[in-house]
């Protein structure tokens, strides 16, 4: 209890300071907008359904470019983790690739594709696929040898391998990969649509400040950040639901 | 060793495989020479750039960018970690605001950022501050909490007063999960400096590659995607190295 009022307490102190300041006019009001209106502006936001259009938007995008990048990283990763000599002639390459920020790609995916879903969630493949085919390559290796002599003794075909032994095998640690992807894959759909994409809430983000409704942008901000904390929270309670997949 | 050997020329020839086939395919217009210029006129540009001189400039802009951020990012991270590492008060109080804050995206506090600090160099530097401060706070947060206890009874006994303790027994034992946050932390300032350069034109490598889209001179794209990517190898190099020297008193791998 006595953490709960503690932990609450420089936030709380924070915001009455802030609506104090800003109410006696010591807060400049087109940078530090109070916390009143913030909350009146995200209520608007909520009720016209702006906020809630813009925040698909974004996910729809994140989803797309974690799905293609966990299909690809597994199926890639468990290629290359069965096949070491096939990944030491690949890994050079893989290891070139990855140091590139993503976000430097933006201004490729958009010669590519214009602006819109297909090139924000290209540029989320890109990023979220290096966590999955890291981890999955270290998983499907360290399966116990033992399980893939029995695939070979039975002389199963690589698809129903693949589904019947390996991916159950290694899925408790190709999970932990794809938790961080999916953490990525916010970020760099928010960064994507701050920067070029006009679509989403990072979009709606930026117009907000732009057009000096900086109520509208904190009350944007805080909403993301509480879809981020959900995120991580509904994430890390999945995990320690799932047998073993703390790691 | 021969398979070795064998190995890596198999990696060379992979590597060099894909480059051939990409410059075959771009020059038989298999593939667009807008989107895709061949690898050779991609690097004709990344020896152009470097001969003139004109890659210097933006690529020391963002490197310093970076690095002041990285920086910056480093010493209030081990400081507030230092905190709430050993003081349970400091932990009771920050940790609840923190938990809130680790997960937004630092790019989406841009906007905010612009709007305190305009379109500033200072700017970029806090914003890629705020993004680059959570494996470091975190590293040294782990690192200050898992002090071994036998050394804290020492302390206790000697009556070490606590700027001493942490100054000469927590600040070593936490160092090297320290330092791998620190690498993590310089990975993602060089992308939030690419992000920063990007939306508030400010110069440096990640400008010009917006530019270089802008006006559809895709050479030049690559050749900013190039250097990012040699930029972001050199950077994990270099502070692996800081690493090993720094942790030179660390037996290896032994009791």
């Amino acid at each position: 209890m006595r953490r709960r009022i503690r932990g609450a307490s420089i936030p709380i102190v924070l915001v009455a300071l802030w609506e104090a300041g800003s109410r006696a006019g010591a807060l400049p009001n087109d940078t530090f907008s109070r916390p009143s209106d913030i909350v009146v502006a995200g209520a608007r936001a909520f009720a016209d359904g702006t906020i809630l259009v813009a925040t698909w938007q974004t996910i729809e995008a994140a989803l797309a470019g974690f799905a293609f990048a966990a299909a690809a990283g597994v199926l890639c990763g468990a290629l290359l983790g069965l096949a070491p000599r096939l990944e030491r002639i690949v890994g050079p390459t893989v290891d070139a690739l990855r140091p590139i920020p993503s976000i430097a790609l933006m201004p490729l995916a958009l010669l590519m594709f214009g602006f819109g879903l297909t090139m924000e969630a290209s540029v989320v493949a890109f990023a979220c696929l290096w966590p999955v085919l890291l981890v999955t390559i270290a998983a499907v290796r360290g399966i116990e040898p033992r399980l893939l002599d029995l695939a070979r003794t039975l002389e199963m075909p690589f698809g129903s391998s693949l589904r019947k032994i390996i991916l159950p095998a290694a899925l408790s640690r190709i999970v932990v990969g794809l938790r961080v992807a999916v953490g990525v894959s916010l970020v760099v759909a928010i960064t994507v649509e701050i920067v070029v994409n006009p679509r989403g809430l990072g979009y709606g983000m930026i117009i907000a400040s732009q057009s000096l409704r900086p109520d509208l942008m904190y009350a944007q901000l805080l909403w993301l950040g509480l879809l981020g904390w959900g995120l991580n929270e509904a994430l890390s309670r999945a995990a320690r639901r799932w047998p073993g997949a703390q790691a | 060793m021969m398979r070795h050997l064998a190995s890596s020329v198999g990696a060379v020839l992979f590597a060099l495989g894909l480059l051939v086939l990409w410059q075959v395919l771009a020059e038989r217009q298999f593939i667009s020479p807008v989107f895709f210029p061949t690898p050779g006129r991609t690097l004709a540009e990344l020896y152009r750039q470097i001969a003139e001189g004109t890659i210097w400039p933006p690529l020391g802009a963002t490197a310093l960018r970076m690095f002041y951020g990285w920086v910056l990012a480093s010493l209030l991270g081990v400081v507030i970690g230092a905190a709430i590492g050993s003081s349970r008060t400091a932990r009771d109080f920050l940790e609840p605001l923190l938990e809130f804050m680790r997960p937004l995206p630092a790019s989406a506090i841009l906007p905010a950022a612009i709007l305190f600090l305009g379109l500033s160099n200072r700017m970029a530097v806090s914003v890629i501050a705020f993004g680059a401060i959570w494996p470091v706070l975190l590293a040294s947060v782990h690192g200050f909490s898992s002090v071994e206890p036998q050394l804290l009874e020492v302390c206790r006994a000697l009556r070490v007063t606590r700027g001493q303790f942490i100054a000469k027994v927590a600040f070593p034992s936490a160092l090297p999960d320290i330092l791998a946050g620190a690498r993590v932390s310089l990975a993602i300032s060089l992308i939030l400096a690419v992000v920063t350069e990007m939306q508030a034109s400010q110069p440096g490598v990640g400008h010009n590659i917006l530019l270089a889209q802008r006006s559809f001179r895709s050479p030049e794209l690559y050749a900013g995607v190039v250097t990012l990517g040699v930029m972001g190898l050199v950077a994990n190099h270099a502070i692996l190295k800081v690493e090993e020297r720094l942790l030179r008193w660390r037996a290896p791998d032994g009791p």
